[in-house]
């Protein structure tokens, strides 16, 4: 039977296209959020836009605009947008398998792994299902993600003190959004305590930009650690990334 | 400026990082203390900050209206309320703590 009449695949299609669409307009609501808070943070139209639509991903993008809203050296704010998009990398290699890209498509496809696309195509039960999860989503928070941060950019240009509205709040507040879902256990809590009281303190010391950088030692200090779980850590590392998998899958349709 | 290089240094990097996850050989990644840095690093590096934007202004640390919008935001995302709304009550609580405490 030839793809376009058989009418599973009809069915399969349009529930993964409904699926994407569905991320898709909700995180491209959250774009709105990017813009004006960028915005706020000290970036302007034209930088803000260059997040979006070069470095296309959220959490990275956040990261970047809190330090340097801060007054952060803007090479700290790489530092931490990178450090944090290096999930992107563990995602790209379990999709190597079902996307099966060569040539210029690679290149092309490599720019559409984020969260949201990622946690679309993987457990689809055939790869045909997973490749369109993948595309369809990543295609469709590109757009909505990139008109959203725009809205928010010409909405927060509008307003006239951003203090006196509490948008200084609005930052945090994602991070924390961003941050729960990755909070399962009681090794995550204590390496996410561990890490905000080590920032606090070494505010005053140290130049604007950097206690974010300093707490990633404790990540980095902790990832050399045995886990909790397993006598080598094995156990505990799979689990860590199983948890991180099924978290982005469901904040993907909470957005 | 510096502005313009912080951002496209941290473009270019992203995109290699996703780059390299479709190319590199699998062996690479699949190391089991590489898999558990990059899944520990975005834990520490929010939580860091959450703490640091909210309760520091440049290199001072300070307890202002913001702690009152980030207790809002951690009940609503406790509450399972969509991003958006986490965002706004935190903005919103923010805002009128000013209203009524000019002084924070």
């Amino acid at each position: 039977m030839s793809p376009q009449t058989d009418p599973a695949w009809r069915l399969t299609r349009s529930k993964v296209l409904r699926d994407s669409l569905g991320v898709s307009v909700a995180t491209g609501a959250y774009g709105i959020s990017f813009g004006a808070i960028a915005l706020t943070g000290g970036l302007d139209m034209w930088q803000t836009m260059a997040l979006s639509l070069l470095m296309f991903t959220g959490g990275s993008q956040f990261g970047l605009v809190g330090v340097v809203a801060g007054g952060g050296a803007p090479l700290a704010g790489a530092a931490t947008a990178i450090m944090l998009g290096a999930r992107n990398a563990l995602y790209g290699l379990r999709l190597t398998e079902l996307l099966r890209v060569r040539g210029w498509r690679r290149p092309v496809a490599a720019q559409l792994i984020i969260d949201e696309s990622t946690a679309m195509s993987i457990g689809r039960d055939s790869r045909r299902a997973a490749r369109l999860g993948f595309y369809a989503t990543g295609l469709g928070v590109f757009v909505l993600w990139n008109i959203g941060t725009l809205v928010g950019v010409l909405g927060a240009a509008w307003l006239a003190d951003p203090r006196t509205l509490g948008m200084d709040a609005a930052a945090p507040a994602a991070f924390l959004a961003l941050l729960a879902p990755r909070l399962r256990g009681r090794e995550a809590w204590a390496i996410a305590l561990v890490a905000a009281l080590v920032a606090v303190l070494a505010v005053p010391f140290v130049p604007v930009g950097f206690p974010v950088l300093i707490a990633a030692c404790v990540g980095l200090v902790a990832g050399f650690l045995p886990g909790r779980t397993g006598p080598d850590g094995a156990a505990g590392i799979d689990e860590v990334v199983e948890e991180i998998d099924g978290a982005d899958d469901g904040s993907g349709g909470s957005r | 400026m510096m502005l313009w290089v912080g951002v496209l240094v941290g473009c270019l990097g992203c995109y290699l990082l996703k780059l390299a996850g479709l190319s590199v050989p699998e062996s690479v990644l699949r190391r089991p203390r590489v898999h558990r840095i990059s899944a520990l690093l975005p834990i520490v590096l929010l939580a860091a900050l959450v703490a640091v934007q909210t309760f520091s202004t440049g290199s001072q640390l300070v307890l202002d209206a913001r702690a009152a919008g980030l207790a809002v935001a951690g009940i609503a995302v406790w509450r399972r309320c969509p991003f958006l709304v986490v965002v706004g009550l935190a903005a919103l609580t923010t805002g009128l703590v000013r209203l009524v405490l000019p002084a924070w």
